[in-house]
């Protein structure tokens, strides 16, 4: 494989061990990894790079700053896939709804996952957002 | 000015317009509701026709007969029994049976107004259930209210006991799974990440059993004359390793020897600990931490100043609410459950009757300042 088909993942966590572990899986599946750890962060590194795949943590700076990024990510790069991870779950998910067809289409993220997935259920459903 | 609807349900045409025409210029003021109220009617001379405009439009108060041409009064207050309509029930009626009344009043109706009355006995009467109502809305309101805070505390707190678990299992499953080969050693960063994400876990599931001793009221208070600079000096000797971890020093002043309050003095504990532990967490290293415990204008000051990382305005105006953290690259690496100084809020205010400030500079430092009056 050239080292230009390795694909680039960028994720944003404030949680660092959700982010290193993370980093790690993603590593492992042949990623290029490039972190952040605040959605200030996050956005930066939108403006200086476009990722072949991204993951948001919902709630970092701000309790949405997962929508945000995804938001602006899609802006720029309509094209590239976005996953939110959340550890607010659908018990307590009321905070968010992230069911309507309506704000699926405000939000624009990809797929949503709810953190403390098995990362073997993680990599389908990356092999089937990036088509690999 | 705020407009309540009522519906008036008599076959009578004669008792319905005098009572629209009574309501028409009445209005009435309660020293505890924001505005007066004033009275729409609407007459129906059947309970069919009644019923059709309690379907049909939200009624505020119902004056109701008893005795009407097809079904009767009580079916009508029944309906709204039933539905759980918001409205409040009065009845009108020329006698009312013993039998009538205790059917009436387990259907909730609210009161009685026997025909034929006064003006000025159907004012008063309007009068008290406005009243009731008025004031049974509005407790529904706060109730309402009180649900939904405590809801999305729970929501917050639900996210915050996840995230270390998420962090902790994620670790276990990665050993499991030797991710990163057979030597334990490469292993070690994770073991002691995943011990601090439960010893911060620790720390809030106390914090908040703290809090919520603090506002169910069900902690037992043990009040007794406490000694505060004695008090604040146990404190500092407990955070010592704390601080020399980051060769923090601390420093005790207080303009009497001995400062006595009556307390309990586990609560004045609390407080000394989480603005001292702060005033280490948030401070650089070889930094300085001031603790002053002053007896000023019958007051008790305790003031805890640092010398570290500070806080911008903006930050300074969220403080001391449940879960608040600053979060930036200074922040990043100090846990904590963000509960610290909304429990201390909480007990100066509720118990003491003092207040809490902060006054801040980015990277200069902090200062608190709690005052207490010695009532
Ligand atoms: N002395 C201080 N200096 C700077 N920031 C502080 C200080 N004390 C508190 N803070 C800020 O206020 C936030 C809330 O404090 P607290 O309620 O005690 O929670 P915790 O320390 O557990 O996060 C902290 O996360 C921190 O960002």
């Amino acid at each position: 494989m050239k080292a230009t088909n390795i694909k680039k993942v960028l994720i944003v966590d404030d949680d660092i061990d959700s982010l290193s572990q993370l980093s790690l899986y993603m590593k492992q599946m042949g990623f290029d990894v490039i972190t952040a750890e605040s959605q200030k962060e996050g956005e930066e590194l939108i403006n200086q790079h476009k990722p072949d795949l991204a993951i948001f943590d919902l709630m970092m700076d701000n309790k949405d700053s997962g929508f945000i990024l995804s938001y602006k990510l899609k802006k720029k790069y309509p094209d590239v896939p976005v996953i939110i991870a959340t550890a607010v779950s659908s018990e307590t998910g009321i905070l968010f709804e992230l069911n309507t067809e309506e704000e699926k289409k405000w939000i624009k993220a990809d797929l949503y996952l709810e953190k403390g997935i098995r990362y073997d259920q993680l990599k389908e459903h990356i092999q089937k957002l990036l088509k690999i | 000015m705020a407009t309540l609807k009522v519906l008036i349900v008599d076959d009578e045409p004669g008792i319905r317009s005098g009572i629209s025409r009574i309501l028409q210029n009445f209005t009435v003021d309660f020293p505890f509701a924001e505005e007066p109220f004033q009275y729409e009617s609407i007459e129906a001379s059947t309970g069919e026709e009644a019923l059709h405009f309690i379907d049909s439009q939200p009624i505020d108060i119902v004056l109701l007969d008893n005795k009407l041409p097809g079904i009767q009064g009580v079916e009508v207050l029944q309906y709204i029994k039933e539905k759980n309509i918001d409205t409040n029930v009065m009845m009108i009626t020329s006698y009312a049976s013993l039998d009538l009344a205790i059917k009436a009043t387990n259907n909730g109706a609210y009161n009685f107004v026997p025909k034929p009355f006064t003006p000025q006995e159907l004012k008063t009467a309007m009068e008290g259930i406005t009243k009731h109502l008025y004031l049974r809305r509005m407790t529904n309101k706060l109730n309402e209210e009180s649900r939904k805070t405590r809801f999305q505390f729970l929501s917050v707190l639900s996210h915050e006991l996840k995230s270390p678990i998420n962090a902790i299992e994620g670790y276990l499953r990665i050993m499991l799974d030797k991710q990163v080969g057979n030597n334990i050693d490469d292993y070690e960063h994770m073991i002691n990440r995943s011990l601090e994400r439960i010893r911060s876990m620790r720390t809030l599931i106390s914090d908040m059993l703290d809090l919520t001793k603090i506002e169910s009221g069900g902690k037992k208070r043990e009040i007794s004359k406490v000694d505060v600079v004695h008090l604040a000096q146990l404190c500092i000797d407990n955070m010592l390793p704390l601080a020399a971890q980051r060769n923090i020093k601390i420093y005790l002043d207080s303009n009497k020897p001995e400062i006595y309050i009556n307390a309990d003095s586990s609560e004045i504990e609390i407080v000394l600990n989480n603005l001292l532990s702060n005033a280490i967490k948030y401070n650089k290293p070889d930094g300085t931490v001031f603790c002053s415990i002053k007896e000023e204008n019958n007051k008790l000051i305790i003031e805890v100043k640092d010398t570290g990382i500070g806080m911008s305005a903006e930050d300074l105006s969220k403080l001391f609410q449940e879960f608040v953290r600053i979060r930036n690259e200074k922040t990043k690496g100090i846990s904590g459950s963000g509960l610290g100084l909304s429990i201390i809020k909480k007990i100066i205010n509720e118990y003491y009757n003092g207040h809490i400030t902060v006054s801040s500079e980015v990277d200069k430092g902090s200062t608190f300042t709690v005052e207490i009056p010695f009532n």
